[in-house]
C-alpha cells in the first residue's frame, strides 16, 4: 500500500471549494445535472419489480424471486423498534426505484460519462485505484459505470464483478449462495432490497488465494429522492482471504432519498474476509442496510464500520459463528451531528463450539445528535467454549446529544466466557486547558480528543482512510465551540 | 532603562462561580529567574499557575499579568501558549488514543513553528530529551499520559518543556510524584533551561529537596490567595522546619 502520508486523495469526501460553499461543511455535497438514460416514475409496485428485472434480462428463477420479495416488503410492517418516528416518515410513494445514466459498465475510465466520470476523479477513486487498489466498482445511482480488476487477480480465477454482470456470468454460484445468508423475509428493507436490488458486487475468491491489497467499491448518489439498493454477495473459498472497502457520498437535498442495501458473506472453512465501509451520506438520506456474514471452521470475519453521515442509520452487521472455531469481530463507530441519528450496532451468534467474538463500538454525538448502540450476542446451547467480548463507548459532546446502549446477551451454553463493559463519557474542560496550554487551539484540542477516541477504529483501516476520517472529523468539529 | 521584568502580576485577584481564591496577588520574575510558591493545600498555588495559563474556568476580577510588558489576560490559553508560557501540571489529563509522538509533534509545530517540527532536527531533539529524562523510545506510540504512572506523568511534563522552550515555565509540584534521582533530572533540567537566558520559572512546590538543586532567587509564600512573605532560600529551610503556622498574620 503505497504510503503518502499527509498528501490526501480525497476518496471519501472529494475536496472543491466550490463545492463546499454550495453545501456549507458537507464537502461531497454537490451534484451534477441529471442525465438519466432510463428513469423510472416514482412509486412502487409488481410492474416496477418486473420491469426492472426485465430490463436486466434476468433469468425467471430471479424475477420470481424478486416478486415473491415485494409481496413480503409490501406485507412486513414497519419496524416497532428504532427511530420509530423517522421511519414512518419515509414516502415509499415518493423514491425514484430505478435509475441508469450510463449505457454501460465500463472497464476504463475514459469511456464513463464525462460528468460521472468528473464526479468520481473529485472524489479521487481513479486515484485511489492506481495507487493501492486491488479493483475498483463505482455504481452511480442504480448501476455500476466502472468496473475493473488487476489481471493478475483475474489470472488467479478471483471474480470480481458488479451484481448484475456477476449473475449474468456466474447464475449457477449467484443462485447458490443469493438471500443464503439474509433471506427475503429477514426484515422489510431486506426485503425491499430483494425486490429492487440493482448494481453492487460479486465476488469470489478460490481456494488458498490472497486478495493482499484492498478492492473498493463507492457508491455515488446523485438524483433527488433517489432509492439505491445495492446488492453485495461475497465468497471467499477456503483457505482464502480479501479486504473489501465501501464509501458512500450523496449530494445534499432537502428532500430525502433512500439507501438500502443488503450484503451477504459467505466466508468458507479457514477463509479470512474483512468488509470495512466509511459512510458518509449527506443528512438528507435514510440508510437502512443489512449486513451479515456466514463462517465457517476456523474462517475469520470482520466488519468494520464507520457511519459518519445520514438521516437515520440503522444497521447492525452480523455474524454467524457456524463452523468450529470460527471467529467474528465488528468494530464500529458512529458520529451523530445535528439532524442525525445513528442506530447501529452489532449481532454475533456462536453456534458452533470454540468460536470467539469481538464488539467495538464507539459512537460521539453533538450539537443535538442521537447515538445509539443496539448490541446482539447469542450462544446456542452446543458451543461450548465460546468467548465474546463486548465494549461500547460513547462520548458526549454537549448537554443537547444523546446517547443510548441496548445490549442483549443470550447465552445458554454455560462454559462461555463473556465480558462485557460500557462507558459514557464527557470532554471535561481540564482535558481541553490542557491540550490548549499545548497551543492547540480549541477546535483543534476537540479534533484531538475526537480522533484519540475513534483510534482504534481508524488504526483498523487503510492509511489512506484513516488520514481522511481524521480530516472530517476535524472538520465536523469545526464551529462547534459556542 | 532596565529592561522589562519577563513576568509581572499585580494586584491579581481571580476565582470561580463568584468565589474569590485569589485576593491580590503581586510578582515580578526577571529574566533569568527562577522563583518558587510555597504554601498550604488550598492556598491557591494551582489557581495561580491556571490564571496565569488562562484556564477558561477561572473568572480575573481585578489585575495584570504581563509577559514582557504584554497583558495575558485578553489572551486564549493556546494564544499564551504561543506566546511563550508553559505550564507543568499538577495532573496532568490522559487523552486516549492520541499518540505520544504525534502530540509532541502536533504540540511544536504549532508553538515553534511548522519547521521546528520537521525532519531530522526534530528527531534528535526529542532522542535526546528523552535520553536525558530517562523516558524509554516505547512511550512514542503510547497514548498521552494514558496509564502513565504518577512519576512517568511529570516526566512527560518536562520532556514537552524541553521541547517547546518556553519563555515563562510554571512548574506546578513537578517534584511530588518523581523519586530522586527524577527531582535531580528535572532540575538539572530547568536551570539549564532558564540560568543565562531570558526566559524566567515559576516552581510551586511543597518540599525544599528540589530547591536545594535549583536555588531560586527568590521564594514566596502563599496563603488564603494573597502572598504574605517573600525570601532567599533560607525561607524554605525554615518552612520545611517550622511548618507555616508562624507566618499567620495576627
Ligand atoms: N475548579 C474549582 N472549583 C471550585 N473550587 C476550586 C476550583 N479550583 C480551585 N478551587 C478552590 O480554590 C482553592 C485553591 O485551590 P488550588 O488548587 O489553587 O490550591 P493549591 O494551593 O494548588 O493546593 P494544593 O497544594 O493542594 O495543590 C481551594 O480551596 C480549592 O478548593
Ligand atoms: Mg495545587
Amino acid at each position: 500500500m503505497a504510503m503518502n502520508g499527509l498528501r490526501r486523495t480525497d476518496g471519501l469526501m472529494g475536496d472543491n471549494l466550490e463545492a463546499r460553499e454550495a453545501v456549507g461543511d458537507y464537502k461531497a455535497g454537490w451534484h451534477d445535472p441529471e442525465n438519466s438514460t432510463i428513469r423510472f416514475d416514482f412509486g412502487l409496485s409488481e410492474e416496477v419489480v418486473r420491469e426492472i428485472s426485465n430490463l436486466k434480462n434476468e433469468p425467471s428463477w430471479m424475477t420470481e424471486m424478486r416478486v415473491k420479495a415485494f409481496n413480503h416488503f409490501i406485507e412486513r410492517p414497519m419496524p416497532k423498534w428504532g427511530n420509530t418516528h423517522l421511519l414512518e416518515e419515509i414516502d415509499f410513494d415518493k423514491i425514484c426505484y430505478y435509475l441508469r445514466s450510463s449505457e454501460s459498465t465500463e472497464r476504463d475510465w475514459e469511456d464513463v460519462p464525462d460528468d460521472i466520470r468528473n464526479t468520481f476523479e473529485r472524489l479521487g477513486i481513479p486515484e485511489a485505484e492506481q495507487k493501492w487498489l486491488s479493483g475498483v466498482t463505482a455504481q452511480y445511482e442504480s448501476e455500476a459505470v466502472y468496473h475493473s480488476i488487476r489481471e493478475d487477480l483475474e489470472e488467479q480465477g478471483v471474480i470480481f464483478l458488479d451484481m448484475d454482470s456477476g449473475l449474468r456470468d456466474f447464475p449457477e454460484i449467484v443462485k447458490k449462495w443469493f438471500c443464503s445468508v439474509v433471506p427475503l423475509t429477514d426484515n422489510k428493507f431486506a426485503a425491499l432490497n430483494t425486490a429492487v436490488w440493482s448494481g453492487g458486487s460479486f465476488i469470489y475468491v478460490p481456494k488458498g488465494v490472497h486478495v493482499e491489497m484492498p478492492v473498493q467499491a463507492y457508491f455515488r448518489i446523485n438524483a433527488k429522492n433517489m432509492g439505491q439498493f445495492e446488492r453485495t454477495l461475497i465468497i471467499a473459498d477456503e483457505g482464502s482471504s480479501i479486504h473489501y472497502v465501501e464509501g458512500c457520498t450523496a449530494p445534499s437535498y432537502s428532500t430525502d432519498s433512500l439507501h438500502s442495501a443488503v450484503v451477504e458473506l459467505v466466508a468458507l472453512p479457514g477463509s479470512h474476509i474483512r468488509y470495512s465501509t466509511i459512510q458518509n451520506w449527506s443528512s438528507n438520506v435514510y440508510n437502512l442496510v443489512t449486513k451479515r456474514g456466514i463462517a465457517h471452521e476456523n474462517a475469520k470475519i470482520e466488519w468494520v464500520d464507520g457511519n459518519i453521515g445520514s438521516k437515520l442509520t440503522m444497521k447492525y452487521p452480523a455474524v454467524i459463528l457456524k463452523g468450529e472455531g470460527s471467529h467474528a469481530e465488528v468494530i464500529s463507530v458512529a458520529y451523530s451531528g445535528d439532524g442525525q441519528h445513528q442506530d447501529a450496532g452489532a449481532k454475533i451468534h456462536h453456534l458452533a463450539s470454540n468460536t470467539t467474538s469481538k464488539i467495538l463500538s464507539k459512537s460521539i454525538s453533538k450539537s443535538g445528535g442521537r447515538g445509539s448502540y443496539r448490541g446482539m450476542v447469542t450462544v446456542s446451547p452446543k458451543a461450548d467454549n465460546c468467548k465474546l467480548n463486548v465494549v461500547c463507548d460513547a462520548l458526549i459532546l454537549d448537554e443537547d446529544s444523546r446517547s443510548d446502549t441496548y445490549p442483549t446477551m443470550e447465552v445458554s451454553n454455560p462454559t462461555a466466557r463473556c465480558e462485557h463493559e460500557a462507558s459514557v463519557s464527557k470532554v471535561s474542560d481540564d482535558q481541553l486547558f490542557y491540550l490548549m496550554s499545548r497551543g492547540h487551539s480549541e477546535e483543534e484540542s476537540l479534533a484531538m480528543i475526537v480522533n484519540g477516541f475513534f483510534e482504534p477504529f481508524t488504526r483498523e483501516l487503510p492509511m489512506e482512510y484513516a488520514v481522511e476520517l481524521n480530516q472530517l472529523m476535524a472538520l465536523e468539529m469545526e464551529g462547534s465551540i459556542g | 532603562m532596565a529592561t522589562k521584568p519577563l513576568l509581572k502580576i499585580s494586584g491579581l485577584r481571580a476565582g470561580i462561580d463568584d468565589t474569590p481564591i485569589l485576593k491580590g496577588i503581586d510578582l515580578e520574575i526577571g529574566q533569568g529567574e527562577i522563583h518558587a510558591i510555597m504554601g498550604r493545600n488550598g492556598s491557591g498555588k494551582t489557581t495561580t499557575a491556571n490564571v496565569i495559563m488562562g484556564h477558561p474556568d477561572f473568572e480575573v476580577e481585578e489585575g495584570e499579568v504581563l509577559l514582557e510588558g504584554n497583558s495575558l489576560l485578553e489572551l486564549e490559553a493556546w494564544e499564551r501558549a504561543r506566546e511563550g508560557v508553559f505550564l507543568s501540571f499538577q495532573y496532568p489529563q490522559s487523552v486516549p488514543g492520541l499518540q505520544v509522538g504525534n502530540f509532541l509533534r502536533k504540540s511544536v509545530s504549532s508553538i515553534r513553528g511548522e519547521d521546528e517540527a520537521k525532519g531530522g532536527g526534530f528527531r534528535d531533539s526529542l532522542k535526546q530529551a528523552m535520553e536525558s529524562l530517562d523516558i524509554p523510545r516505547s512511550f512514542l506510540s503510547r497514548y498521552v499520559n494514558d496509564g502513565f504512572s504518577g512519576g512517568e506523568k511529570k516526566r512527560f511534563e518536562i520532556l514537552q518543556l524541553m521541547l517547546l522552550k518556553p519563555k515563562l515555565a510554571v512548574l506546578d509540584e513537578t517534584d511530588s510524584g518523581l523519586d530522586i534521582d527524577g527531582i535531580r533530572t528535572v532540575a538539572e533540567g530547568v536551570n539549564a533551561a532558564i540560568r543565562g537566558t531570558d526566559s524566567g520559572a515559576l516552581i510551586i512546590t511543597h518540599y525544599s529537596r528540589i530547591l536545594e538543586h535549583v536555588m531560586p532567587d527568590k521564594i514566596h509564600v502563599l496563603m488564603d490567595g494573597k502572598i504574605v512573605a517573600s525570601g532567599g532560600p533560607e525561607l524554605a529551610t525554615k518552612l520545611e522546619e517550622h511548618g507555616y503556622e508562624w507566618l499567620k498574620e495576627d
